[in-house]
């Protein structure tokens, strides 16, 4: 849980950069195939947006050079990439690890607003709904990572909470956390 | 042990609060029935009866909030809550309009009822017609009594009272505030919404962040100042050559020092606002509270606060408990 002056970790340049290069659309694809799996698995992440459920987000974690646009539906939901700041009807905006302990349980959403680590723009109903919708599924993206790899997932988890203790980024769901 | 009634905007919150140490959870449905009618939120009904289950499983109990005044003509919405409530084996649930009150009483009347802080219940006449009239257990004091005042009012009551401790403070007549209404035209009173989203702007320039409601700049933040959400209340306003928060600071309550003036004034219950807060709020403060009711309950001090960083405005007040206003 954050304080006052917690200082979020933020990507190192050298890992942040290459994505200034690399060609978005198989990572948009790779995005959107984990997308789907996580609203197969939780589909509150719907059916909780209501009417919101049509509107577009930018998620603009501020220390990548990349912006992600959100289009939720339940069987074809999309993320795409964007190194240009997409057109959004909503956009919320922070540290990549403020949005993972956002997604994560780690952090209040409304603690990192009043803080300013998160910043919000556009359609302020549909960010709420699109942040409620998030805490309620419990979403925890390692085991969601893992579980893509199949049987391999379940080695992949150790590697996902060394980086965790490495980076000191959220990378799992808090309530997993030893 | 005083009771702890802790929020849960969505079931994973509540579960969040029961596993952190709440006695009581109260949560309501996703509709305009209760006051927290924000995107995202709430319970239906197999969410609300699985949320029991879990609550009474281990040992907690879950109150339903259907504290908004029924719209003429719609009365039906309402009196369904309340049967749904029942049906999913809330322990009580928690009513403001008269209205609302007599029917409960007298159509479901093993359902227990609390009287709502938004029915602005602040004496011991008001408290007691509610109490003889339609079967009270317990009321919700309004957030603009003294703990002197509270003291008085449970030596001439014979019902329950439960105060908050801690999150979002309103110190306006609850359910008699129009502030909201005035620029949005809904209100928590009748639609569930202060200060609904769907009229709140944030446009930051400059580094200066500009917190909208319905078209007008309530606030203005510098750079690293804290950001507030923008209810009328709270905002900032020039008068008589002076600018500044005419209202009401952009600050929270937390009453956790006077856990112990609280017990000794009579209160049953602790209440925790913050049903649209994420389950990252809900476990700190439940956890937070529950050791302090626990440290007083064994004549201990109550322990040092951490909270600070969930505030509105990053400040906490004792608000009305302590009347050291302007």
């Amino acid at each position: 849980m954050s304080d006052i002056h917690t200082e979020f970790p933020t990507v190192p340049l050298l890992l942040a950069s290459p994505l200034r290069l690399v060609p978005l659309a198989p990572l948009s694809q790779a995005l959107t195939i984990l997308a789907r799996r996580m609203v197969a698995n939780h589909p509150g992440l719907i059916s909780r947006l209501g009417p919101y459920v049509s509107s577009s987000f930018a998620v603009d974690p501020t220390d990548l050079p990349v912006t992600l646009l959100l289009h939720p539906h339940p069987t074809s939901m999309r993320i795409t990439l964007h190194r240009d700041p997409p057109r959004a009807d909503a956009r919320i905006a922070g540290p990549l690890s403020a949005l993972l302990g956002l997604v994560h349980g780690t952090w209040d959403g409304d603690a990192l607003f009043f803080s300013r680590d998160l910043v919000i723009d556009g359609d302020t109903s549909a960010a709420l709904a699109l942040r409620n919708a998030i805490d309620d599924c419990e979403i925890d993206l390692g085991a969601e990572i893992a579980g893509l790899t199949g049987p391999f997932g379940r080695l992949l988890m150790p590697f996902i909470a060394l980086a965790e203790r490495r980076t000191g980024m959220p990378l799992r769901r808090a309530e997993a956390r030893p | 042990m005083m009771e702890l009634v802790c929020p849960a905007g969505t079931p994973a919150a509540l579960r969040a609060a029961v596993d952190a140490g709440a006695h009581t959870i109260y949560c309501g449905f996703a509709d305009e029935t209760n006051a927290r009618n924000f995107p995202g939120l709430n319970f239906n009904r197999a969410e609300l009866a699985e949320g029991v289950a879990y609550a009474r499983r281990r040992g907690a109990k879950v109150l339903v909030a259907i504290n908004t005044f029924p719209r003429a003509g719609a009365e039906d919405i309402w009196h369904r809550a309340v049967a749904d409530a029942e049906a999913a084996g809330a322990h009580a649930a928690i009513l403001a309009d008269l209205g609302l009150l007599a029917y409960a009483a007298e159509h479901h009347p093993n359902l227990r009822r609390h009287l709502s802080v938004q029915a602005a219940a602040a004496n011991p006449d008001a408290i007691n017609f509610y109490a003889n009239t339609f079967g009270v257990r317990r009321v919700v004091l309004p957030r603009v009594l003294t703990v002197a005042e509270i003291t008085a009012i449970n030596r001439e009551i014979d019902v329950e009272t439960e105060v908050f401790v801690f999150g979002g403070l309103c110190v306006m007549a609850e359910g008699r505030c129009s502030l909201s209404s005035y620029i949005t035209g809904k209100s928590p009173n009748m639609n569930g919404v202060c200060s609904p989203p769907s009229h709140v702007q944030y446009v930051e320039s400059r580094g200066e962040l500009s917190a909208k409601l319905g078209g007008y700049t309530i606030q203005r933040n510098g750079k690293d100042a804290p950001a507030p959400y923008p209810t009328l209340c709270k905002g900032c306003f020039s008068s008589q050559d002076k600018v500044g928060h005419v209202f009401e600071d952009p600050s929270s309550l937390d009453a956790s020092d006077l856990i112990p003036a609280l017990a000794e004034a009579g209160v049953t219950a602790l209440k925790i606002e913050g049903r649209q807060r994420s389950r990252a709020y809900v476990a700190q403060v439940v956890r937070s509270f529950r050791a302090a009711v626990e440290a007083v309950d064994k004549g201990l001090p109550v322990p040092p606060g951490t909270l600070a960083s969930l505030t509105e405005g990053q400040a906490a007040t004792t608000g009305a408990y302590r009347k050291t206003w302007r």
